[in-house]
């Protein structure tokens, strides 16, 4: 009970930052100046249209399929918030630590569509109806590319946990049970004969464990994108061809939610990415001879330090790949969605197949 | 001859992704950067190529040219009320009443006399349409245009500025003083008239 509400706060404030973050990094991408107003260069702007929202009627269309159209925001926000149970924030916190993370977490986002096409077919509306439909087509499509990256990840890591992978991303692997004697070799080539297992930082990293997940990292980035509706994979909310796509009916505490659920998505998906790919809550600094910055920076497990060190490296890597997204959204435009789909089954399902095979082969050069 | 060559491929691909990207990360980096609100005079005016454009217009703004048209102002205490301003008004939004003065009331600033008086000098802003005409023929030049161009109002009817000094009770004030020294000097007239008769 307690994780769930430690992670609601934290998803909330980070919610509201991004929120922020997007409407002023858009602004000065455009040479616009974005929230000036509300506090201090517009601070409080996410929390007071938040505010606005909530005292804002609820309308339900008098033609929409009641349940369904109730029913969704929830199930939405539902499943990208069950997402969040496995994420572990810091070397000793996880919410809920299982040893099947990965696969439970594909499971629980794949949900998400069953609320998208509850929300659109529900509101009868026709804008809705299309946003769902291109929702959920891309949605599923973009699955198989990012299922497969993660794959290629899970392969070199041989866990579903996410945890014991983070563990094996950075100095402390040996203090995770069961991995007392796992070895971490540069690159993952145990003949190159470069120790990195005390080394740690960023040579640890599974990009840097097995170069080959730098290709999977970045499919999965793409197909994250086009999993979280972000531009250029917008075409589910295209405002200048659906008005809002499958949300276009839903106003006040509703559509806040789907709102949160939105940018939730975001955030659970560069954790994921950062987890996986970027060494989780490890430091990015290596021990090099005399100086052990990567002991420094990540404090004593089961302890304040490690806590506070693991939070930090996990949550501005996030924020790097949050910044990214927002950078992508105001550079490129969107695609079109025969193009969306070219990209997704002829171009990145095809090379994230040839990743996971290679992982395995990089695997057994690991070992 | 120049063709323009349509490139294709895996790696013009990405370089035209990253230079995107460059693009936008330039312009994120310059935004702490300000326009200034400087007069289209001014040196820096054309040179201030990169950061944010936008003004926070009721806070700053760029100023408005000398000979601009804006809102008009009438400095009454110079006013002759000589009616030319509403004459040559092409859209007749000047409405001028005069009453004359019994006595010379005063002087313009600039030496003309005064005799008139004018209880109602209403302009409607909302049907004015800044040609400008009035302020040419103002023979005292009170009339003028201010640099004031934002003045929406809620209600239609504050768009009729009022320039007159009187109050109403003072406009019926000089007006019965008017009419007694008309009536005065029409008896005065038919005494002298009567007189003449008799004479
Ligand atoms: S500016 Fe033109 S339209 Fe306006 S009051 Fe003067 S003469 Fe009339
Ligand atoms: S033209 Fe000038 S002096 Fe004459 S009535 Fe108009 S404002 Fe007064």
């Amino acid at each position: 009970m307690l994780a769930f509400v430690l992670t609601l706060v934290l998803l909330l404030s980070i919610v509201i930052v991004l929120a922020y973050a997007e409407r002023k990094v858009a602004a000065f991408m455009q040479d616009r100046m974005g929230p000036t107003e509300a506090g201090p260069h517009g601070s409080l702007q996410a929390v007071l249209d938040v505010l606005k929202l909530l005292q804002k009627e609820d309308i339900v269309p008098a033609a929409a399929d009641k349940k369904l159209f109730k029913l969704a925001p929830i199930l939405i926000f539902a499943a990208v918030f069950a997402g969040f149970a496995v994420i572990p924030f810091t070397p000793d916190l996880v919410p809920a630590g299982i040893g099947i993370g990965v696969f439970y977490l594909l499971a629980i986002i794949s949900l998400d569509v069953v609320g998208l096409l509850m929300a659109g077919w529900g509101s009868n509306n026709k804008y809705a109806m299309l946003g769902a439909m291109r929702s959920v087509a891309q949605i599923v499509s973009y699955e198989i590319p990012a299922g497969l990256a993660i794959l290629a990840a899970v392969m070199v890591c041989q866990s579903l946990d996410f945890q014991e992978i983070s563990y094996q991303q950075g100095a402390l692997i040996n203090q995770f049970p069961g991995l007392e004697h796992e070895i971490n070799w540069l690159f993952g080539i145990e003949a190159l004969g470069i120790n990195t297992t005390t080394i740690g930082g960023i040579t640890t990293w599974n990009i840097f464990r097995a170069p080959i997940l730098m290709v999977a990292f970045v499919i999965y980035f793409i197909a994250s994108l086009a999993e979280s509706n972000r531009a250029p994979f917008d075409i589910p909310e295209a405002e200048s061809e659906l008005v809002a796509g499958f949300h276009v009916e839903y106003s006040g505490f509703r559509f806040a939610m789907l709102f949160l659920a939105e940018y939730s998505m975001m955030v659970l998906v560069s954790l994921v990415a950062v987890i996986l790919f970027l060494g989780s809550w490890n430091t990015p600094l290596p021990n090099i001879g005399p100086f052990s910055l990567a002991y420094w920076t990540t404090g004593t497990v089961g302890e304040l330090s490690s806590i506070l060190w693991g939070g930090f490296w996990l949550l501005s890597k996030t924020f790097v790949l949050l910044f990214l997204q927002l950078q992508i959204r105001w550079t490129y435009p969107r695609l079109r969605v025969d193009q969306l789909m070219h990209l997704c089954w002829k171009v990145l399902t095809p090379i994230a197949l040839g990743v996971v095979l290679i992982a395995g082969i990089w695997r057994l050069l690991m070992i | 001859m120049n063709e323009v060559k349509n490139r294709s491929g895996f790696w013009f691909a990405v370089k035209s992704l990253v230079s995107g990207l460059q693009l936008t990360w330039k312009h994120f980096k310059n935004a702490k950067n300000r326009r200034t609100p400087e007069y289209v005079t001014d040196k820096n005016y054309f040179n201030q190529p990169d950061g944010l454009v936008t003004l926070t217009y009721p806070y700053e703004a760029i100023p408005v040219p000398d000979n601009g048209r804006y809102r008009l102002h009438n400095e009454i205490d110079d006013c002759i009320v000589c009616d030319l301003c509403a004459k040559i008004c092409p859209v007749n939004c000047i409405t001028i009443e005069s009453v004359k003065a019994t006595e010379e009331i005063g002087m313009t600033s600039d030496g003309t006399k005064k005799r008139l008086y004018a209880p109602v000098f209403d302009i409607d802003m909302a049907k004015c349409c800044y040609c400008g005409l009035c302020t040419t023929v103002c023979p005292t030049d009170c009339l003028t245009m201010t640099p004031v161009y934002d003045f929406a109002e809620v209600d239609i009817k504050n768009m009729i500025y009022h320039f007159t000094d009187l109050s109403p009770e003072q406009a019926e004030e000089k007006k019965q003083l008017l009419a007694k020294q008309q009536e005065e000097m029409a008896a005065a007239k038919a005494a002298a008239l009567a007189a003449r008769r008799q004479g």
